[in-house]
């Protein structure tokens, strides 16, 4: 025992810089993620605003039982998974396919150019793109609508019909991403080697068969990885685009967990209800991030942690 | 080597489709740009397609003169920069420990932040903290509670283990401590990631809308996103009425159009122009955050 402390201290001492400069990273985890962690516990107790944190009876599975009786049950669960999910089925091949006429274009300061210009809606912060749409969109004065009263058919009030919450949500989402997420394709292609381009070329491959037979063999484990990580994120659509672009009139196809859990909670300070919400959404994305991952181990015995 | 048929078409689809990416990115903004130079009247009769019309300044007059602009802008400087100055020191001194191989708290330390990642008090719990350290409605929650991002020192520490470990050992041999070794040593020689991190994290500050939508209330303090989203998405009334006050009603509403497209404009503009310089550092700073964390 005294041993093991005197060892304890001498490491202590050899390392005391090293824990010298990781001791305010340390306390900004403790007190900004560790700390609210047990608030996770309010979603099994009845809490009392302005009695701190672990006040309120116990209610035991109250919360949940309330949540998936809802009648929003299984309108949010649909709505969280299809704004991730169409997205993902539409828009994961483009940036595949931008990235293969990327590294085939030969002019390089139209390459530049274009890679510029594709990755700019990326940094866009989501106010502005959520503001572009509805502008663009708008019944009165939008260019979309000015464009369909010129070829004389009626305006569409985009923004208010909740058929077209799902359409504006995925094209816009692929419109912003497609640039970005090339780039990591980019990489993978620009790292093949290019011998067997040249062996390729012997054999008298034309461009289509390289790309087919050469160019997306090769890439195939960056394909499957980045697949898996977003079947992972499937459940955890992010809360800001939805939250700028539905309204009342569109909460039917647009309304998601996470802005249920902003009204319940923050707008409407049912703050037990609303974690419970929050947990249930963070224990499905768990599940989902952790096959994911296994599954990625598995296949290509690369994983994220 | 003569190129065959099928290669030929092969290149038009190439660039056939590059172009239309290209023009699909770029229509959007260049309509806003073109509407925010364009005279009212031209913008009243729909003229406006792609190149801005009867070219005039006034919409930047008008919104430049709007103090609130001016407020939210130097607010969100504010956010940015100290954010960013905060974000880097602190990813360098979490990433540098949890680098070093012979630290003897390596391995929890790095579980002990890893797994923030997985699990989360969840919205409401740390709803509840901000407001009761006193945090709401401060300039500081707006740079606190993001000190850093779990996955940038994820790529940072990547970023340190990659440097030869015989460089620190000759240092230590000279008697520099890990502090030295730190400043003088690694951080110089992994300035293209930090450049790629420091990036992600202005734009991360530059454009964030949640924590202030969550943590101020106060409209002094309010970040440009909160401006914007007010003019953009909730169009107020009240904020076009003290922009074009002097205007007739039937101007006002174009007007207020334009204002709109000029508020975009400036907002975007410091992102357009800083970006391309750090562009060249993208796939670097991308395939190290791929590398096995």
């Amino acid at each position: 025992m005294k041993k093991r402390m005197s060892t304890l201290f001498s490491l202590i001492r050899r390392d005391k810089y090293l824990l010298l400069m990781f001791s305010p990273i340390f306390l900004y985890y403790l007190i900004f993620m560790y700390l609210p962690m047990p608030g996770v516990l309010l979603a099994f107790r009845n809490f009392i605003p302005g009695q701190g944190m672990f006040s309120g009876e116990w209610v035991g599975l109250r919360w949940f039982e309330q949540f998936v009786n809802s009648i929003y049950f299984w309108r949010l669960l649909r709505n969280t998974f299809l704004l991730a999910f169409l997205p993902l089925l539409f828009g994961f091949s483009i940036p595949i396919l931008f990235a293969v006429c990327i590294v085939e274009i030969k002019n390089r300061t139209f390459k530049r150019f274009a890679q510029t210009v594709t990755y700019l809606p990326h940094f866009i912060s989501t106010v502005v793109v959520a503001g572009i749409i509805i502008n663009f969109l708008s019944p009165t004065d939008g260019i979309i609508n000015t464009l369909i009263a010129r070829l004389g058919m009626e305006k569409i009030n985009f923004m208010m019909d909740a058929s077209w919450f799902r359409t504006i949500f995925t094209s816009s989402d692929i419109w912003q991403s497609f640039g970005f997420s090339s780039i990591i394709y980019i990489a993978a292609i620009m790292g093949i080697d290019p011998e067997m381009y040249d062996s390729g070329k012997i054999d008298g491959v034309n461009k289509f068969q390289e790309l087919w037979h050469l160019t997306l063999p090769s890439i195939k484990p960056t394909i499957v990885i980045l697949l898996l990580l977003s079947l992972g994120g499937i459940m955890s659509v992010g809360f800001e685009k939805v939250y700028l672009l539905y309204n009342g009139a569109t909460y039917e196809t647009a309304d998601v967990l996470s802005t249920y859990v902003y009204r319940m909670g923050i707008e409407g300070q049912n703050y037990g209800f609303a974690t419970a919400i929050g947990l249930f959404n963070s224990i499905i994305t768990f599940i989902l991030v952790f096959a994911a991952n296994t599954l990625t181990r598995r296949l290509t015995k690369m994983s994220l942690w | 080597m003569q190129k065959s048929r099928s290669d030929r078409l092969f290149y038009v689809f190439v660039y056939l489709l590059t172009i239309l990416a290209v023009v699909v990115t770029l229509y959007p903004f260049l309509y806003v740009v073109s509407i925010s130079f364009s005279s009212v009247d031209a913008i009243d009769k729909q003229k406006v397609v792609l190149w801005p019309v009867g070219f005039t300044l006034s919409g930047y007059k008008m919104v430049l003169q709007y103090k609130e602009l001016w407020v939210s802008f130097y607010n969100t400087v504010w956010y940015t920069v100290v954010g960013t100055l905060l974000n880097i020191v602190a990813t360098c001194l979490a990433a540098f420990p949890l680098s070093r191989q012979q630290f003897f708290l390596r391995r929890k330390l790095n579980f002990f932040i890893a797994f923030t990642m997985y699990f989360s008090g969840g919205l409401i719990p740390v709803y509840m903290l901000i407001t009761s350290l006193g945090l709401y409605n401060t300039r500081w929650v707006m740079v606190l509670p993001v000190l850093v991002i779990t996955f940038n020192v994820m790529i940072c520490r990547s970023a340190f283990e990659g440097i030869p470990n015989e460089i620190f050992e000759s240092a230590s041999i000279d008697g520099a401590n890990e502090m030295t070794m730190l400043y003088r040593l690694a951080v110089p020689i992994i300035k293209p990631t930090l450049a790629v991190l420091t990036l992600y994290y202005a734009v991360f500050h530059w454009n964030n809308f949640f924590s202030a939508l969550l943590y101020l209330g106060k409209q002094d303090m309010q970040p440009l996103q909160m401006f914007l989203r007010r003019v953009l998405i909730m169009a107020s009334p009240e904020v076009m009425q003290k922009m074009g006050g002097t205007m007739t009603s039937g101007a006002l509403a174009v007007s207020s159009l334009q204002v709109r497209y000029v508020s975009i404009v400036v907002s975007i503009l410091p992102i357009v122009m800083i970006y391309p310089f750090i562009q060249r550092y993208f796939v670097k700073g991308i395939t190290l955050g791929a590398v096995k964390g």
